[in-house]
């Protein structure tokens, strides 16, 4: 694992200037995560634990106050586009088409119009817009449209993606469909993939690790391996195993809501009560 | 055939209500001046007016040239200002501050207390009336255009970043083209101002055109020739508020597209911003 970690974060902190003479605020401290190549590792949180913080400067967009990313093992020169991004939403631009905007990153790199649009196509049935190459981005669906962006991510051809609650906004069907979706496109092409929810049931169904991260200061409270066996189906999420994950993922999480402080839980645990 | 069929009726939806009210006003106009015995001096019947457009063709037509002339010149002009300005306090906090305040107080000035200036300086000839046109117009463009150029998600511009975009690819491939719907909006205004530019103009100094020949009809109360100057004016207004819409429909064709699935709710929107 030490040797084989694809990105590794160690001691990173993040402190804001009070605005005006302000209280500075601490919004990471301290937080150390690290994933192998090809592995599905999650952070889930409530929000305001600075998980946005914490993609932002993995993605490069922010500077952090200390620690360091690690890429492969060495700070890479310019951390700012050497990793996928993919934000909340969409953002799509309305004024391309969507073959157009699933280029963008091709683009940007370089890659003439016709091969860029080439290896789009290739990949537009597996992501399920098939047909809708010509269309406005308006025109597709809340599914869709997540589909599209993480294409365009995906197209962009770095070994690591971030992907910050891409299925927060959609409906709790479209929500479970792309899931499925998620892991089956993963599973081809095992990319390495951080991904950061708030949905603890999200997180387990599809990470290898999960980490949980309280708020104010932001930092990592558990660390969960997930050790179901892959590939996963839906009806996973049904059994004991799995639920028994989710009540060790949501205490913290719980204590974290309670105000972060020292919560005492004295009910029975799953595994006592089997 | 159906989609013909459909399109047709969708023209026909548009055309027709305006057209409807238009028979209507002129109808009851018609009325009022044979039943109510008025005066032709005071307000001549549509169906004279439209006998004097008829009789006065040519003149109309050469002293509309003239007018439209200055327009379309004022309003290139108008254009470049306008985009420019908005460019260039977009591009820097600093300019922003140092100009925007200059801009607002430019539209304090009364245009028609600085256009005998103008006329002192610049004489009778064309510069005056395209300085005028261009005074009143380039202000909606380019505040519309400032709008624009913050119109692009701050999201966006992040995953641009990441992307590797530099600033002018950044300002090419997002910025921009967000703005692009604004600045049509503001050459909407602009168009039916710059019309009215003309002919104060050419009401403080000038020797031919469409504002002086109604200064001069007014002169001899020529009521009913009035009447065809004034009409001959907003059909120029009217279609040069077409062109704009034509070439936004053109050249946004996503905005439109866009708009038609968002429903009513939107439509309304945009029609308020314009």
């Amino acid at each position: 694992m030490q040797a084989g970690s694809k990105l590794r974060i160690e001691g990173l902190s993040k402190t804001y200037r009070g605005a005006g003479g302000g209280e500075n605020v601490t919004a990471l401290k301290d937080v150390g995560i690290e994933i192998g190549a090809g592995e599905f590792v999650s952070i889930v949180g409530p929000s305001g634990c600075g998980k946005s913080t914490l993609f932002n400067i993995i993605a490069g967009l922010i500077r952090p106050s200390g620690g360091k990313v690690l890429l492969d093992g060495r700070q890479p020169d310019e951390l700012l586009g050497s990793v996928g991004y993919m934000p909340q939403r969409d953002c799509l631009m309305p004024w391309r088409t969507v073959l157009d905007n699933t280029t963008l990153g091709l683009e940007l790199n370089g890659v003439r119009k016709k091969e860029a649009h080439k290896r789009a196509l290739a990949e537009f049935e597996r992501f399920g817009l098939a047909g809708f190459e010509k269309h406005w981005p308006a025109k597709l669906s809340g599914g869709m449209k997540q589909r599209a962006a993480l294409l365009r991510t995906f197209l962009a051809g770095r070994d690591v993606m971030l992907l910050d609650e891409p299925f927060g906004a959609l409906d709790a069907l479209t929500r479970a469909n792309m899931q499925e979706w998620l892991l089956d496109v993963w599973q081809e092409d095992r990319k390495t993939i951080l991904f950061v929810t708030h949905d603890v049931e999200e997180a387990i169904y599809l990470s290898d690790r999960v980490y949980v991260m309280s708020g104010r200061p932001g930092r990592v409270s558990l660390e969960v391996d997930v050790s179901l066996a892959r590939p996963r189906k839906p009806e996973i999420t049904m059994t004991p195993e799995f639920l028994l994950l989710k009540q060790k993922l949501l205490r913290p999480l719980e204590e974290a809501a309670a105000g972060g402080g020292l919560f005492v839980d004295d009910r029975p645990t799953l595994e006592e009560q089997i | 055939m159906f989609a013909r069929g459909t399109r047709s009726r969708r023209v026909a939806a548009t055309v027709l209500p305006p057209l409807l009210f238009a028979i209507f006003v002129l109808a009851a106009w018609q009325l009022y001046t044979v039943v109510g015995n008025i005066k032709e001096s005071t307000l001549p019947p549509p169906t004279d007016v439209a006998r004097s457009i008829w009789e006065n063709r040519q003149l109309l037509i050469d002293n509309a040239w003239v007018t439209i002339k200055e327009i379309l010149i004022g309003f290139f002009f108008a254009i470049l200002l306008g985009v420019g300005l908005a460019v260039l306090i977009r591009s820097s906090r600093t300019v922003e501050r140092a100009i925007y305040p200059w801009l607002v107080v430019s539209q304090m000035v009364p245009i028609p207390a600085i256009a005998p200036l103008l006329i002192i300086w610049f004489g009778f000839e064309m510069q005056p009336k395209v300085i005028v046109i261009v005074l009143v117009s380039f202000f909606p463009i380019a505040v519309n255009t400032i709008d624009g150029l913050r119109a692009a998600e701050p999201e966006l511009l992040n995953l641009l970043k990441t992307l590797k975009a530099n600033a002018w690819q950044r300002f090419r491939k997002a910025q921009l083209p967000a703005a692009l719907p604004f600045l049509f909006s503001g050459l909407k205004v602009a168009a039916a101002l710059s019309v009215i530019g003309a002919v104060f103009a050419e009401w403080v100094g000038a020797s031919e055109g469409l504002g002086y020949l109604i200064l001069v009809l007014n002169n001899q109360t020529a009521t009913t020739d009035m009447f065809a100057v004034i009409f001959t004016l907003a059909l120029i207004g009217i279609l040069l508020f077409l062109i704009v819409t034509l070439l936004e429909r053109l050249l946004l064709p996503w905005y439109y597209e866009s708009r038609e699935t968002e429903g009513e709710g939107l439509h309304l929107e945009v029609e308020e911003g314009a």
